[in-house]
């Protein structure tokens, strides 16, 4: 018996060693499985052992090199800092305005919202920390960072950058936290296809890529789309980013659905702060609110100066029309007063009368005839059937002797 | 007892490590695991505790220390992941054991044995962690792309040379 146990003694071992673990693995494993659940006690005590070893050196490499990177970037590389500052101001501006425009429409929503009695989560607190570390594993996409319960952190909390969502917390120590990444396997999220408000559910994949394998063939679901989610998972609150469809084709091993791939919004892979989001609630955070405010008020202010500059150009059209017809009434020769008097300003005044001017008398005839003004008889003095007295023009004379004016010779009465 | 003549490659290549050593390189080797893929992801594909463990196993030359050190260092591996306790664990003392095993048939010293070497135990690797996450475990969903793989195996045998003539220098004779 003693030889047997000296000769396979190395084998032995092994199959030992292998039973112990084989052993730890069914007691560690639930059924049914809930993928990224935080460990049971014992289990967790080998892990908060490990990380208590691993994660203080981490820490402090962690903050060698940010220091460094930290005195780097803000007290000796300021090259583009001014151009940036004028770029980022530019971009608030903007950014004012954009806010300014979905203001009213935010409100109006907020409103319809209460009426339907509908309970939308908000972001009230939150709580920003520094990755520190990862698992080390390609097969397991997981995090550390440098807050833990001692911070308010719980497991199954969500993590956030401003780009998107990142991941969870799972298992939560004093002072460090294990984040599970949106493309670890076992992760997983609920989601809306933003423009086709198709729900889903996300997950990760041994590669580390986010995918979508429970939606079958839609011809409206194209690469492009944005993914939120929906806030169904109760971890995650609704509307954050998630990704971009990469990829949509049929799916090899599940036949009727399709296997639709997605680029995270935030970059998984060069985690360097993330938000922890420790509160929501049902009404608008006041931070919120008093942003919606100034979004509205600055919204009426843009619409009281499109107003006021409606008018302002109005009335300067007006102005430029009149002074048309001035400068028209000026060029006219014949409506032009040549003796009115200059104002001081050199403008010459409007002429006062009708607005065309008055219409000159014209001048005595030198040589008047039956076409003169005046020479015309007034018909009460004409007499029916009766020969007009004609008053004929003599041939002018040559010289300089003014023209006689003949009297007028009456015709015989022939009775 | 064994009678082994003189010119056993056990008798004449069997080696130890100042305590020191033992438990700080595979300490370094989980740390910078976890640390180096962050500053630079593409360094993920490391597999720096298998490197040791395996030149830990083949330079002993003893299955049992090969089967305990890996044991150790794949447990402590899976304390910073987010799989169970044992995967690795499982993976990498099967690993030590053969790693030890086949050390006393073959030298081990030679560089392009200590590349083949380091390109199969990855894939053995590999193999392994998919048999534990598929079968013990029961993730159907567990998938592998074993054309990285095998690439991920040549970059890692390609890494472990270098570093096992780094650590040969912390070699004692026994």
């Amino acid at each position: 018996m003693e030889s047997f146990f000296v000769r396979f003694k190395n084998v032995l071992v092994l199959v030992a060693v292998l039973l112990v673990q084989t052993i730890a693995l069914a007691v560690q494993v639930r059924r049914p499985v809930e993928s990224g659940a935080p460990d049971a006690s014992q289990v967790r005590l080998i892990r908060l052992w490990v990380v208590s070893a691993v994660t203080p050196i981490e820490r402090l490499v962690h903050a060698v090199g940010y220091n460094v990177r930290y005195g780097w970037s803000n007290y000796i590389d300021l090259r583009h800092t001014k151009q940036q500052n004028a770029n980022l101001e530019k971009q608030i501006a903007q950014l004012r305005m954009e806010q300014a425009a979905l203001a009213e429409d935010a409100m109006q929503g907020h409103r319809l919202q209460a009426l339907l009695d509908f309970k939308e989560h908000y972001i009230s607190s939150t709580v920003a920390a520094q990755v520190v570390g990862t698992s080390g594993s390609d097969l397991s996409h997981v995090i550390y960072i440098d807050k833990g319960s001692d911070d308010g952190l719980k497991p199954d909390m969500a993590v956030i950058t401003p780009d998107g969502i990142v991941g969870k917390t799972r298992d939560v120590f004093g002072h460090t936290s294990q984040v599970l990444l949106i493309s670890d396997q076992t992760s997983g999220a609920g989601v809306i296809l933003e423009t086709t408000r198709v729900s889903a559910i996300v997950h990760g994949s041994s590669t580390g890529r986010l995918e979508i394998t429970n939606l079958t063939q839609d011809d409206r679901i194209k690469p492009g789309e944005k993914v939120i989610s929906s806030g169904g998972d109760q971890i995650f609150p609704r509307g954050l980013p998630v990704g971009t469809i990469a990829s949509v084709a049929p799916d090899p091993n599940n036949p009727p659905y399709t296997m639709i791939q997605l680029t995270p919004a935030a970059n998984l892979t060069r985690l360097e702060e993330v938000l922890i989001i420790t509160g929501t609630q049902t009404t608008l955070p006041a931070q919120a609110q008093k942003d919606l405010a100034a979004g509205a008020a600055t919204a009426k202010a843009q619409e009281a100066a499109k107003a006021a500059a409606a008018a302002a150009a109005q009335s300067a059209a007006e102005a430029a029309a009149s002074s048309a017809a001035q400068i028209v009434a000026e060029r006219l020769p014949s409506l032009h007063d040549a003796n009115a008097p200059v104002a001081a300003d050199g403008a010459k005044p409007a002429p006062p009368g009708p607005p065309g001017g008055i219409v000159p008398k014209p001048l005595q005839a030198i040589h008047p005839d039956r076409f003169t003004p005046g020479a015309t008889p007034p018909a009460a003095d004409l007499t029916p059937g009766a020969r007009t007295t004609v008053i004929e023009t003599p041939p002018a004379p040559a010289g300089n002797t003014p023209p006689k004016t003949d009297t007028p010779k009456s015709e015989p009465n022939p009775n | 007892m064994a009678i082994r003549s003189y010119t056993s490659r056990r008798e004449l290549e069997q080696h130890s490590f100042p305590p020191a050593v033992t438990i700080l390189v595979p300490l370094v080797a989980i740390l910078l695991q976890a640390l180096l893929p962050r500053p630079f992801p593409r360094l993920g594909v490391l597999e720096l505790p298998l490197i040791v463990v395996v030149f830990f196993a083949v330079s002993r030359r003893n299955p049992v220390a090969g089967t305990l050190i890996g044991a150790v260092i794949g447990l402590l591996e899976d304390a910073l992941t987010s799989n169970p306790i044992g995967v690795n664990g499982m993976a990498k003392s099967v690993i030590g054991y053969i790693a030890a095993s086949i050390s006393l048939q073959i030298d081990v010293d030679n560089i392009t044995t200590r590349f083949l070497i380091n390109f199969a135990f990855y894939l053995l690797n590999g193999a392994l962690l998919f048999l534990v996450n598929r079968r013990l475990l029961g993730i159907s969903d567990f998938h592998m792309e074993w054309g990285h793989q095998v690439l991920y195996a040549v970059i890692n045998a390609v890494i472990a040379v270098p570093i096992f003539f780094l650590l040969d220098r912390a070699k004692r004779r026994d």
